[in-house]
């Protein structure tokens, strides 16, 4: 009985120790700068960039209320801000749809085959990320441009007599979305329905189920966790997206990436105000996070 | 045993590979030391790095940035310190003077301040050269693709009130300052003003403006001219000249209303980690030679007595650097006070949403 539970402590104390750099690096990379943002985010911004150590609530003022061009109107509620984190919200949501609606079938496809050629289809999957998002980014803008190439060849076939017009437009950053994260929602899917038992479906079908109940009645809520997991991955990293506004939607409608790198690098040079909106934003995913893991948590009990 | 043995081959292959790095590490740095440049893109020759590198022995490294504000923002989130030179535009270098990010530089540690062209000496930005030396200057306007549109082009209407055949075809410069500048000589208000019926009406032409720009893009501001995806392009006039070069059929635009212009210029950082490197530097950039291969390449102009001798032929016909004679004087984007710079930054925003 001793021996058990000695051997339980040297156990328990071993994996202190084991745990000890994931904590530290947590705590150095994570939770240290996070800590710091919500610090400034309550401090008075300095002109042209920089912090002044006095508590100050302008930063979260300034993102709620509108008070006119000059700052003298009785505050009224503010829209710019909401609406920027509105349409991310639209747009990464609309991103994650469209991820889904290929990612599904694409991972339910690479399940399925041979187990030698799985890896080969997985690797086709994860080869776009040998290249560095911007180069990719930048690619897909010289691509879709009205003189580039994908105007120009649906032109000389006559299908289209004037170029889409997509660059510049929400529509192209909603592209850069879906085919940045295209994988993000691919693998998780993948890594569930590959261990999916299809004796199961097999036997709904014995049971005259048809296609269709089978894959919604079976499939989807044996696999959902790879789904909610994909989304996840897709939606959030969606929602800080600067690269595509920028470079894709020619910069002209703020998402909340974009609004908060101005505070820091561009003419705004407001650090509390994109602390503020940083620390909102992270506040709204935990929350849509703590939602989702709550629901999973009662779907298990039931 | 196998894996033995490639691990033998790897540690082999290992050292072989570090000696070499080593060697070449060490035959490359010199005893003349370094020197750390934070400047804009696609703004100095790479060859005249590597001029001053044989001339002096010291090794050369540059990071760039694309408009003012990132310069400051960088230095001030914790780069100044690790850069020794940066080419800030004429209102930054009061600003970073005022935020207290440059040294100064005494009498008699350059030895070719005596080359800068007299109107060019005492400026209202720097005062006496205390702090910096000039770089290159021009002029902020735009160009218009001649195949779209054949109309007057000598209007900013161009840009803020466009006409039909132009809108949804403009590209502005992702930069506050000359945007605001622009707009207010167009409006005829001056620049910094704190009256409030101007500033609505400032804000209410950005809006409206808005509607018909294409994209906000420095970096990338001559590219969309030479691949038509803008037909105009607010621009600088040296880049904008280099649009044409490449194959654009562009026309540099002298708008009535006013001219905005600019001078960029070397400071000397505080902090700079290799100072005397620096100041062989700055010394090195007064050489007409030397500042002349920067006005080749950047078709800009230098700010600096002789360097005729040494200028590409054409540059001197370029219109993008020769106003016509009816052209407006210029004027320099002016730092706002804290009170302007807050609501022009809500302009901005609001332009941007």
């Amino acid at each position: 009985m001793t021996q058990v539970y000695k051997q339980k402590r040297a156990f328990d104390s071993l994996r202190i120790w084991l745990l000890l750099p994931s904590w530290v690096t947590i705590g150095i990379f994570l939770l240290i700068p996070v800590g710091l943002m919500l610090v400034i985010s309550f401090m008075t911004k300095e002109f042209r960039g920089g912090v002044i150590w006095e508590l100050s609530l302008a930063a979260y003022d300034q993102f709620l209320f509108d008070r006119g061009l000059f700052g003298d109107e009785p505050p009224t509620i503010q829209w710019t801000y909401i609406v920027i984190f509105l349409r991310s919200i639209v747009q990464a949501a609309i991103a994650t749809f469209f991820c889904l609606l290929i990612g599904f079938p694409t991972a339910f496809f690479i399940a399925t085959r041979d187990s030698r050629n799985r890896t080969f289809w997985i690797f086709l999957v994860t080869v776009p990320y040998w290249v560095n998002l911007l180069i990719r980014t930048v690619s897909l803008k010289f691509l879709i441009r009205d003189n580039g190439p994908i105007n120009e060849f649906m032109i000389s076939l006559g299908l289209i007599s004037e170029p889409l017009g997509l660059i510049n437009t929400n529509l192209a950053v909603q592209l850069g979305l879906f085919y940045s994260y295209l994988p993000f929602m691919v693998l998780p899917i993948y890594a569930s329905v590959e261990r999916f038992n299809f004796t199961f479906s097999e036997a709904a079908a014995d049971l005259y189920a048809d296609k269709w109940s089978t894959l919604r009645r079976i499939v989807l809520p044996i696999v959902a966790p790879g789904i909610a997991a994909g989304c996840i991955l897709v939606f959030i990293p969606s929602l800080g997206a600067f690269l595509a506004p920028d470079l894709l939607g020619g910069a002209k409608n703020f998402m909340i990436g974009s609004l908060i790198e101005e505070q820091f690098k561009g003419n705004a040079g407001n650090w509390p105000f994109g602390a503020a909106a940083s620390m909102i934003l992270l506040t709204m995913v935990l929350i849509a996070l703590m939602l989702y893991t709550r629901q999973q948590a009662k779907s298990e009990l039931t | 045993m196998a894996g033995l043995i490639e691990d033998k081959n790897m540690i082999k292959k290992f050292l072989v590979i570090s000696t070499i790095a080593f060697t070449l590490g060490a035959s490359s740095s010199s005893s003349e030391g370094k020197l750390s440049i934070y400047h804009w893109f696609e703004y100095i020759p790479q060859e005249l790095l590597n001029k001053f590198s044989e001339e002096t022995g010291i090794d050369v490294t540059m990071d760039t940035y694309d408009s003012n504000e990132t310069l400051l923002a960088n230095l001030k989130a914790g780069k100044i310190g690790s850069f020794d030179v940066a080419v800030p535009g004429d209102y930054m270098v009061s600003i970073m003077h005022a935020e207290g990010l440059l040294d100064e530089i005494q009498p008699g540690e350059l030895n070719n301040m005596g080359n800068i062209q007299s109107q060019w000496m005492d400026v209202s930005f720097d005062p006496g050269r205390k702090h910096s030396i000039p770089y290159q200057w021009g002029s902020t306007s735009f160009s218009v693709n001649r195949d779209e549109y054949q109309g007057d082009i000598r209007t900013m209407g161009i840009i803020f009130d466009p006409p039909e055949e132009l809108k949804g075809k403009i590209n502005v410069l992702d930069s506050q300052g000359e945007v605001i500048a622009m707009a207010s000589l167009y409006l005829g208000i001056p620049q910094c003003t704190t009256d409030k019926d101007q500033l609505r009406s400032l804000d209410e032409l950005l809006q409206s403006a808005k509607e018909n720009w294409a994209s906000f893009n420095s970096d990338g501001a001559k590219d969309v001219l030479v691949s038509g995806d803008a037909s105009v392009g607010m621009i600088w006039n040296g880049f904008g000249a280099k649009a044409r070069a490449e194959g654009a059929n562009i026309e540099y635009s002298y708008p009535r209303e006013g001219l905005v212009v600019w001078m960029d210029n070397v400071v000397l950082l505080k902090d700079a980690p290799n100072r005397e490197n620096a100041l062989k530097f700055m010394d090195f950039l007064l050489e007409p030679e030397n500042i002349a291969a920067v006005t080749n390449y950047a078709r800009y102009s230098a700010g600096v007595e002789g360097v005729d001798q040494f200028l590409d032929a054409d540059l001197k016909s370029q219109p993008e650097s020769v106003p016509p004679a009816d052209a407006p004087a210029g004027s320099f984007v002016e730092p706002c006070d804290e009170d302007v710079q807050v609501v022009y930054n809500q302009i901005w925003t609001r332009v941007k949403q």
